[in-house]
């Protein structure tokens, strides 16, 4: 593979993991802050994805799609939140995942009935439809390079909600000490809401800004959740740091795998988990938010 | 006397099994009424669904020109969604052989899926029509007496583009496609046809299936620097493929060869990506002759909608079935007769003339196309009569 | 004999007469069933026994399952009972291996991990040249059940097929029963009652969860041989988390931990699956809520609720009979 080439596989590795550390990051956080395994989260980015389809057939704009398509994602947050998840945090852990699992049945199924089960594209906005020339046979779409540029953005704003405001205090204190931060008098209760809802819109966010990408289609929740699980274990639950690099080293991973192990490609990144298990059984950045 | 807490338990320990198997205990009487069961397992959900779709309303116009019998019988469908999922094949051909006690069997688009269809058929001595799934074993080692195909292999299709790459000088190849039965075949025959011709495939690419992230591996095409990419897809991964090929603006720099697959059915989603593509197919639009011309209006006055070669080939599933039917005058047990009527036909296919081989395989002229617009044109014929070498059917 | 006893008898004379009454697409069904119960009750005595929650115990349901896929010749019929061994010693081993690393793991982490390195098994048989990759692999020929010159049972017919796997099951569950009241199975229970008290008392509690994690792995080995067994056909999903997610439903249904659970479980199960499956296409729907139901509301499962129901009227019995007694009590004075 000559530099060129291998400087456009990295792109394309973290391209994907930024794009994974949108989805992971929700899930680390409404793990380490409220103590809940949800399975169904990559029902929120499946949601995301069939909200792009759906809005932007209707107003005919992408980016107007997006938007209407956080708030939606916002609210249907703060929802299930109140209506279901808040019964989940006296629960073990098996009953948890059972819960989440029937959850992720569920939401498949009422996306069947509202969208069908065919396979939908997701029209790009005309303007970053194009693509620049990168070698003598090889362009890059300049949508991606969009993607990536917002998910970046994105990082750094969740790294300045968590660590530079009062909210992001709550926040990691409540990952930290549960019961010591209701003792104080703080509303934990509007701590996981929000904690809740961020997750999920980050999620679906996740799924509208790829739908032009990827494919919008029936199974693409579990698909990208699985992977998230691989990501959260690899950076600790909690940590929103070790899903930033846990993220990228799984995109890296996995775009290099493809190519250079083909009969392996979607070994490689559980091979990794393992051995970052083994070395550290609790992530590599433990319980740091 | 006091009574064991465990009691009750261990009495729904036992009861529970019981009150489940009395649900289930059906009065099933095996009915060998007049009507003709035709059970298909199709996939009417996901990735290939409109094929599916397709073939099953081309098999019911096949029907329905008979005037809605098959050898002088009328029809009764029973329908399961095979999802394209190998797993569950086994399971969904045992409920349309063994629970609704269909007389013939029609499926399936997945290879996998009807290789697993095509065991279950085999065990029960079922007569099985395959109308599309193009897995070289079904009229190979898995050949039967009571197994037919109305489609094409795999590697007839890939066979013909490999002539048609020597016959346009190139020398070097990159194949694609999801690392599955029907992929491999593809490449297979392609590689068969390219280097026996001189060129050489210098590297083969794999991506599981049923995955459409396709960014790493079009990066590693464009650093090959092949004369040509070959690429099998069909349904939503085509349509992916195609676009991030051109999105890549590899469509300008390395020209892309592919099966029909490629571009049938998806020419409206994949738009200008796709314009100007090559593909070899047993069948392609703008074909000239007045069988085509009639089934494709016909299908177009009966579903609204333009006829393709899942619906073709659907189509002549029920010429086939009905051949052989008229010659045993609808009396499916008669079924020695019926299998020899059946490998004797000459079907007036839309497709061209159609014979079938001795592995029962169709034998029939590929055509090469090019995407003009909406349409895959036909330009010329790739190979005359091909027939599938059927390595290892001992018909 | 015991009521109880009685009934067990009952329940598997029931069984073992039905595929005289039933169709043969009902009893391939109940025998998947009772192949479903097997595995069920597996991971029951990791979950319910030993408190250890494996979301990838369908790892070693497959490798039971490709490993006689596996070792059947291509042009021949594999014998059964040289198999059916190796099978289950394939999966023991698998589990064996994977336990050695994880039995150290807590809590939640430990779900993680089992899902983890039960993807590996799913990818290793997806994507390599191992098995027929996501195609799956089907046998040529079934085994033959030959004992040197007896053929003890014929495995082409249905009804010898569904009662071989009838007996594994009672085996199982026998055995189950068995090793519950050994020492090593008072030992697990008390490692998921409290786990630093074993501790205390000298126990080796890693080894004895090893122990359990390969007897788990093995005995859902011996369910993925008799459904390759069965259907003479493999493919990866066997190994996926949907199946490892299924499984720990059947053993929360029956009521984890307790006798004959995962036969309860599995049963209900795909009763359940089969009657919403007859209602709608859109069958997950209905089964989805209905999960998230019973856990809400009947975490025990249907075995706790039964007993929930009967401790109930044993007190008001109790209370009824206890009244009675005071009164008499009272007039004898």
């Amino acid at each position: 593979m000559d530099i060129a080439s291998l400087l456009i596989q990295v792109l394309n590795g973290v391209q994907y993991g930024l794009l994974l550390f949108l989805v992971a990051s929700g899930l680390t956080l409404v793990f380490g802050v409220m103590g809940i395994i949800n399975l169904a989260h990559g029902s929120f980015y499946m949601i995301g994805a069939y909200m792009a389809f759906t809005l932007s057939s209707l107003t005919g704009n992408l980016f107007l799609a997006i938007a209407l398509g956080i708030v939606l994602s916002i609210v249907l947050g703060i929802a299930l939140e109140w209506a279901f998840f808040a019964r989940l945090y006296r629960r073990d852990h098996l009953e948890q995942v059972l819960l989440t699992y029937g959850l992720i049945l569920v939401f498949e199924e009422l996306r069947s009935l509202v969208a069908g089960n065919d396979v939908h594209g997701v029209a790009m906005p005309q303007a970053l439809s194009g693509s620049i020339s990168l070698t003598s046979v090889l362009s890059y779409p300049v949508y991606r390079l969009f993607m990536s540029g917002v998910c970046l953005a994105l990082a750094g704003g969740l790294y300045l909600l968590i660590h530079r405001s009062r909210i992001g205090m709550m926040i990691r204190a409540g990952a930290s000490n549960r019961e010591m931060v209701q003792s104080l008098g703080i509303d934990i209760q509007l701590v996981y809401r929000v904690v809740f809802g961020v997750g999920v819109a980050l999620a679906a966010f996740a799924g509208m800004i790829a739908a032009p990408v990827s494919s919008v289609y029936p199974g693409m929740g579990t698909q990208v959740l699985i992977i998230c699980f691989v990501v959260v274990v690899i950076g600790g639950i909690g940590s929103v740091w070790g899903a930033l690099a846990a993220s990228l080293l799984v995109g890296l991973v996995d775009t290099f795998g493809r190519v250079l192990l083909p009969n392996a490609a979607g070994l490689s990144v559980y091979v990794v988990m393992a051995v970052v298990l083994l070395w550290r059984p609790e992530g590599l950045f433990r319980r740091a938010a | 006397m006091k009574k064991s807490p465990l009691h009750a338990r261990r009495i729904l320990g036992a009861l529970v099994p019981i009150a489940a198997l009395c649900l289930l205990v059906p009065a099933s009487a095996r009915a060998a009424g007049p009507k003709l069961k035709v059970g298909f397992m199709l996939p009417y959900t996901g990735t290939y669904a409109a094929l599916g779709n397709a073939i099953t309303n081309g098999f019911k116009l096949g029907v329905a020109e008979r005037g809605g019998k098959l050898g002088g019988r009328e029809v009764e469908y029973f329908t399961v969604d095979d999802e394209s999922d190998p797993a569950k094949a086994t399971e969904n051909a045992s409920k349309l052989i063994k629970r609704d006690q269909v007389d013939v069997l029609v499926g399936t688009v997945h290879s996998g899926v009807a290789l697993a269809m095509a065991k279950v058929a085999r065990d029960t001595n079922t007569l099985l029509i395959v109308p599309n799934a193009g897995a070289g074993d079904l009229t190979g080692p898995l050949c039967a007496p009571n197994i037919f195909r109305t489609s094409f292999t795999n590697w007839q299709s890939g066979y013909a583009m490999g002539k048609v790459a020597i016959e346009q000088k190139k020398k070097t190849a990159v194949t694609f496609t999801w690392k599955y039965a029907a992929g491999e075949e593809f490449v297979s025959g392609f590689q068969e046809a390219f280097e026996a011709g001189g060129g050489k495939v210098v590297k083969q690419l794999w991506v599981p299936f049923p995955q459409v992230e396709f960014q790493s591996y079009v990066t590693e095409m464009a650093a090959l620097k092949p004369d040509l990419v070959y690429a099998f897809f069909a349904g939503g991964g085509a349509v992916k493929f195609v676009k991030d090929y051109a999105a890549a603006g590899l469509k300008t720099t390395i020209p892309l060869y592919g099966p029909g697959f490629l571009t049938e059915g998806t020419l409206e989603a994949q738009g200008e990506s796709a314009q100007g593509l090559l593909t070899t197919l047993h069948y392609a639009d703008g074909l000239d002759n007045a069988k085509d011309k009639a089934f494709r209006a016909a299908y177009e006055k009966a579903y609204k909608a333009e006829a393709d070669v899942y619906a073709m080939q659907g189509y002549d599933a029920a010429q086939l079935l009905g051949a052989g039917l008229e010659a045993v005058k609808g009396d499916t047990a008669k079924r020695a007769q019926l299998v020899a009527a059946m490998e004797a036909a000459h079907i007036d296919s839309p497709r061209g003339a159609m014979t079938l081989s001795k592995a029962h395989n169709p034998v029939n002229d590929i055509y090469l196309r090019r995407v003009e617009g909406k349409r895959n044109k036909v330009i010329g014929v790739a190979v005359k009569a091909l027939a599938d070498p059927a390595r290892g059917c001992k018909l | 004999m015991s009521r109880g006893r009685l009934l067990h008898l009952f329940a598997i004379a029931a069984l073992a007469a039905f595929p005289l009454a039933g169709g043969p697409f009902y009893v391939e069904l109940v025998g998947k069933v009772m192949i479903l119960a097997i595995f069920a009750m597996s991971l029951d005595l990791l979950v319910g026994t030993t408190g250890l929650v494996s979301f990838g115990h369908a790892a070693y349901y497959g490798i039971g399952a490709y490993a006689l896929a596996l070792l059947a010749p291509r042009y021949d019929a594999a014998n059964l009972w040289a198999t059916l061994p190796r099978s289950i010693l394939a999966a023991a081993l698998a589990a064996l291996v994977v336990g050695a690393l994880v039995v150290r793991v807590k809590g939640v982490y430990f779900i993680m991990v089992t899902l983890a390195f039960a993807q590996m098994a799913y990818f290793v048989f997806h994507d390599t040249d191992l098995g027929g990759g996501s195609d799956g692999l089907s046998m040529s020929f079934r085994p033959v059940a030959q004992l040197g010159p007896f053929a003890v049972f014929d495995v082409s017919n249905p009804r010898h097929v569904y009662w071989f796997i009838l007996a594994a099951m009672v085996a199982v569950a026998a055995f189950i029963r068995i090793m519950l009241r050994s020492p090593l199975g008072r030992a697990l229970e008390g490692i998921r009652s409290n786990e630093h008290r074993m501790r205390s008392l000298g126990f080796s509690v890693p080894r004895y969860k090893l122990a359990s994690f390969t007897i788990a792995g093995g005995l859902a080995g011996l369910a993925g041989y008799l459904l390759a067994m069965q259907g003479g056909f493999v493919n990866p999903e066997l190994i996926s988390w949907h199946q490892s997610g299924n499984a720990l439903v059947m053993v929360i249904l029956g009521g984890r931990g307790r006798a004959h659970a995962g036969i309860v479980g599995a049963f209900v199960f795909v009763a359940l699956q089969e009657l919403f499956q007859s209602l709608t296409t859109h069958w997950q729907l209905p089964f989805g809520a209905a999960i998230i139901l019973l856990v809400m509301l009947l975490p025990g499962g249907v075995l706790g609720g039964v007993a929930r129901l009967e401790a109930a009227l044993a007190a008001r019995a109790a209370r009824r009979r206890g009244a009675a007694g005071l009164v008499e009590e009272g007039g004898h004075e």
